[in-house]
């Protein structure tokens, strides 16, 4: 190999640099960085239990969503009886009313942009 | 090459079994625990009108009526665009419309003619989607983000709808608007396309198509068409044309009707007292 030495030392710096952040984020101590919902106050129990609301919420929206519009059946019982009006902004963001507080923490920290927003409506931040 | 016809039948009836197996115990294993748990069903709010075929009558003689002795009459169409979000984007090529106002010319092509009565010529007729019993839109609509449902509403689905616009060339009403801009926006002014958001019901984002669901979220709560309740001379009756009791039956028995374009087939499903 021709320059051989040149080559690998230009490439280490150049894996320097590329993991530059990595570290600077390790070392700061920003790589542990969970993201914190904020849950509501006064309701204590969700539509499902927290680790299946954390994992599929978004299943469960979509099947709202095929029930409401496609069978025009917009009450949910839970499986404990309790029944929901089967709406985004009418029962989620009735108790999670801060959507920067709350959707905004996890989506953002994954880097996913979710188009709900696109059409339906949030309570106003305050 | 010793691989002859008898030994490649051999291997591939043997891969085959293989990957049919494999696939079903593969699927048994899995099992989409996920799904599963959200096969609960949900139901019907006890209060909501439930109808076979929804209908609506319009009683132009009651508007006109009105009109003349107040110069206007636009109860109707305010309503349903302030419950609705619908955005007015101050620009009659972007219009959005889910009920509007037509000349008796414009809404019943064809039965107009040069000596027409003063009590119909060039007067206001308010016209929406008829939601047909065999609607066009429906049937070019590639995604099925438009279907007819069995009480015969022709329901949009905006999320699925990818803004392709065949539902508009195919609707010979002119009932579908399609969002060329954010309806959420602003004018070059700053104000709002949509002057007040009702919090309670989605906007559209751009990019879609939108009309008139007969107001499927409030049947769906026991109440009646936005429109309907907010006309003062009761001009607008909605109905189930199946229940031979019902109110729009009762005036279909007793008054001559008609219908927008009805001989294009698509069988309007909105009735008008001339």
């Amino acid at each position: 190999m021709y320059d051989g030495g040149k080559i690998l030392i230009g490439l280490a710096i150049f894996l320097c640099i590329l993991a530059s952040p990595l570290v600077y984020n390790t070392v700061m101590g920003k790589a542990s960085f969970v993201p914190e919902p904020k849950v509501p106050g006064q309701e204590q129990r969700c539509v499902m239990s927290t680790p299946f609301m954390r994992s599929e919420h978004m299943k469960l929206l979509n099947t709202w969503r095929d029930e409401v519009i496609r069978q025009d059946k917009r009450l949910y019982e839970t499986a404990d009886g309790r029944v929901y009006d089967m709406s985004l902004t009418k029962t989620c963001m009735k108790c999670h009313e801060s959507k920067a507080q709350f959707c905004d923490q996890c989506h953002n920290y994954v880097g996913v942009t979710p188009y709900c927003w696109d059409c339906h409506t949030y309570p106003k931040e305050k | 090459m010793g691989f002859n016809r008898r030994e490649f039948l051999r291997i591939a009836g043997i891969g085959t079994l293989l990957g049919v197996g494999g696939k079903s115990v593969a699927g048994a294993l899995s099992g989409d625990s996920g799904r599963a748990s959200l096969s609960l069903q949900g139901e019907r709010n006890p209060n909501a009108l439930v109808g076979k075929r929804w209908a609506m009558v319009y009683d132009f003689r009651k508007c006109s009526e009105r009109i003349r002795r107040e110069g206007r009459c636009n109860e109707c169409a305010a309503a349903c665009h302030q419950v609705h979000n619908v955005p007015d984007f101050r620009n009659p090529k972007d219009e959005i419309k889910w009920i509007w106002s037509e000349t008796y010319e414009h809404a019943f092509p064809g039965q107009e003619h040069e000596y027409l009565s003063e009590e119909l010529e060039g007067k206001p007729f308010m016209v929406m989607c008829n939601h047909c019993e065999n609607p066009p839109c429906v049937r070019v609509c590639p995604t099925k983000a438009t279907f007819k449902r069995p009480d015969g509403i022709v329901m949009m689905d905006y999320h699925r709808c990818i803004g392709c616009r065949f539902c508009m060339a195919g609707c010979p009403f002119g009932s579908r608007s399609f969002n060329w801009r954010d309806p959420r926006g602003k004018d070059k002014d700053g104000r709002p396309f949509i002057a007040r958001t009702n919090p309670e019901y989605p906007t559209r984002m751009r990019g879609v198509v939108e009309k008139c669901t007969f107001c499927a979220e409030r049947l769906a709560v026991g109440k009646m068409p936005a429109c309907v309740e907010a006309c003062p001379e009761k001009a607008l009756v909605f109905g189930d044309l199946e229940d031979p009791d019902s109110e729009v039956r009762a005036l279909l028995r007793s008054n001559f009707t008609i219908r927008r374009k009805a001989e294009l087939g698509t069988g309007p499903q909105v009735y008008y007292i001339v």
